[in-house]
């Protein structure tokens, strides 16, 4: 068979259509939430930046929708993609789903769309990543029941006999993201653009960061595990490390994570001992996260040498890298007097981009440069030094973001909890935030370097996409070959 | 039955589950069955690419 007749019959039996549109999307939508992430950054270090078009340009406002953006349209839009491409190459069946599938990109893209224009209008339920109103989170259900339903309808008509791991933890990512989004969204509206939650008190706390943090883990984790475990292989051409580990730290990581959320409420009204069982329940949770790294990592045995012409693969194994700093980070903040000092401090905002720029971001981009020479029908990038200089933009900026926020975070820890002898505090809030003034400069470079290696893909991407057709040359390939 | 009874039970329990499920996971019976899993990703490939990649797997593994 030649390799024109391969890519053919592959085209009728996948849907790729819903995919190559998600793709896009993840970059768009990468470089949309990245910018007002670096705009943000700047405003810290230039505050008169506040006052580009006041209200909606104020700090307070664009947060949430850079939070947002990059979090669920870029992350979301990634897996979106990566999900339908892997579930349906892996059950070698095409997606289920008929109009439903078309619903979930037009739908989630509605999602986006609404966040970008209610945030800066100052609608919010003020739930820290689940901020967008009662009527856009009923939209939210609707996309995500549907994508449900694509995802194990696909699975439900799989074609061969095991299901193969990625799809174990897309699984668990789409429907504990339901379940998180339909409990912690219960309000009751007083009008159209405004609720109040159903919780009260401690009670809403906890419920709002067992939300928070499932969603880091099953939305920041779960679900990019499931990228990792079809992503790495592939890029490596050769089969993961230990199946039985990814089976055994599947369910040790799903029945874990969902205990740990009340680590983010440590000495906050909360009821001690449920401070002490997320602390616990998050250092217990360093076993399981790196059980995923280590198989990640170690898929590459007898194959490191691919590391060195293909950044691809680079992207996914570094990403793996920050993966397990992050998850030794985490469990370590998680402990009461370690987050005695970094509680509120930069530090916090250090360890979330080590996860969300190391991690997410750059397995997305991985994923994404294997998958757009798949989807567009090329044998590679239209250029792979532009993803090398991605490559090297993005691990760069990623340290230089998060070296500097943890100088500032031990920094501020360390000033405001210094006393004199009277008991009266050494230093005022305003000399700490003079302190932290240089490194908000290195946060504002590394978000900016980040931001222009996303720049470079979007134009490879473009350039990809419109280059000529290359049948012709596929085929003299399979001749020679 | 007292309430600490009962979480000492459950870590107990849990702990049961884990050693389950490793058990499950390692036992020799079920190598070949997971083998051929984690060799999905390549299954919807052309013939000759996949079974070139089993010799070079097997080159590694055994």
């Amino acid at each position: 068979m030649t390799s024109q007749a391969a890519t053919a019959s592959t085209e009728v039996k996948y849907n790729y259509d819903v995919v190559r549109q998600f793709t896009v999307m993840t970059v768009v939508w990468g470089i949309v939430g990245m910018g007002i992430g670096v705009l943000l950054a700047a405003q810290l270090y230039w505050p008169a930046l506040n006052d580009l078009v006041q209200p909606y340009t104020h700090f307070g406002r664009l947060r949430p929708l850079h939070t947002n953006a990059v979090i669920f349209a870029f992350g979301g839009c990634a897996l979106f993609a990566t999900s339908y491409y892997v579930v349906q190459r892996t059950c070698q069946a095409k997606l289920f789903g008929g109009p439903l599938v078309a619903f979930t990109f037009w739908g989630w893209q509605a999602v986006i769309v609404a966040a970008a224009i209610t945030l800066p209008m100052g609608y919010t339920s003020a739930k820290e990543y689940a901020e967008l109103e009662w009527p856009i989170d009923i939209l939210i259900t609707l996309v995500w029941v549907s994508y449900a339903i694509c995802f194990f309808g696909t699975i439900v008509k799989r074609k061969t006999s095991h299901i193969y791991v990625a799809n174990w933890f897309f699984g668990a990512f789409i429907v504990t993201v339901a379940l998180l989004h339909i409990v912690n969204s219960m309000a009751v509206p007083v009008h159209m653009f405004k609720s109040y939650s159903m919780y009260s008190g401690a009670m809403d706390a906890m419920v709002q960061w067992w939300y928070g943090h499932n969603a880091v883990g099953f939305f920041l984790t779960a679900g990019f595990l499931g990228i990792m475990y079809y992503f790495v292989p592939k890029q490596a051409e050769r089969p993961v490390y230990s199946y039985q580990l990814s089976i055994v730290h599947f369910w040790a990581l799903i029945s874990i994570y969902v205990w740990a959320g009340s680590h983010h409420l440590h000495y906050s009204a909360l009821p001690d001992w449920a401070q002490s069982v997320g602390m616990v329940m998050s250092l217990i949770l360093l076993a399981p996260s790196w059980g995923g790294m280590i198989n990640g990592v170690l898929t590459l045995s007898g194959a490191w040498h691919k590391l060195r012409t293909d950044p691809t693969l680079r992207f996914l194994v570094v990403s793996l890298s920050f993966y397990g700093m992050s998850t030794f980070e985490g469990p370590m903040m998680s402990i009461k007097t370690v987050n005695a000092l970094s509680h509120n401090t930069d530090w916090t905002i250090g360890h979330v981009h080590s996860g969300a720029l190391g991690w997410v971001a750059m397995i997305s981009i991985g994923a994404c440069y294997h998958l757009i020479p798949q989807l567009y029908n090329r044998k590679e990038m239209w250029s792979v030094p532009l993803v090398n200089a991605h490559f090297w933009l993005a691990t760069v900026g990623t340290v230089l973001y998060i070296a500097s926020m943890w100088v500032n975070g031990l920094l501020q820890g360390l000033m405001w909890r210094a006393f004199n002898q009277d008991g009266s505090l050494t230093y005022s809030f305003v000399e700490a935030l003079d302190a932290s003034y240089p490194g908000y400069f290195v946060r504002f470079l590394g978000g900016a370097f980040f931001l222009t290696g996303m720049l470079l893909m979007a134009y490879n991407l473009y350039r990809t996409i419109e280059q000529e057709d290359e049948e012709p040359a596929q085929a003299n390939q399979a001749v020679t070959a | 039955m007292d309430i600490n009874t009962l979480r000492g039970l459950s870590t107990i329990f849990v702990a049961i589950a884990f050693f389950g499920v490793c058990w499950w996971a390692f036992s020799p019976k079920r190598k070949k069955k997971f083998d051929d899993a984690a060799n999905l990703p390549f299954a919807d490939e052309e013939q000759s690419q996949s079974s070139a990649r089993r010799d070079d797997e097997q080159d590694r593994g055994e």
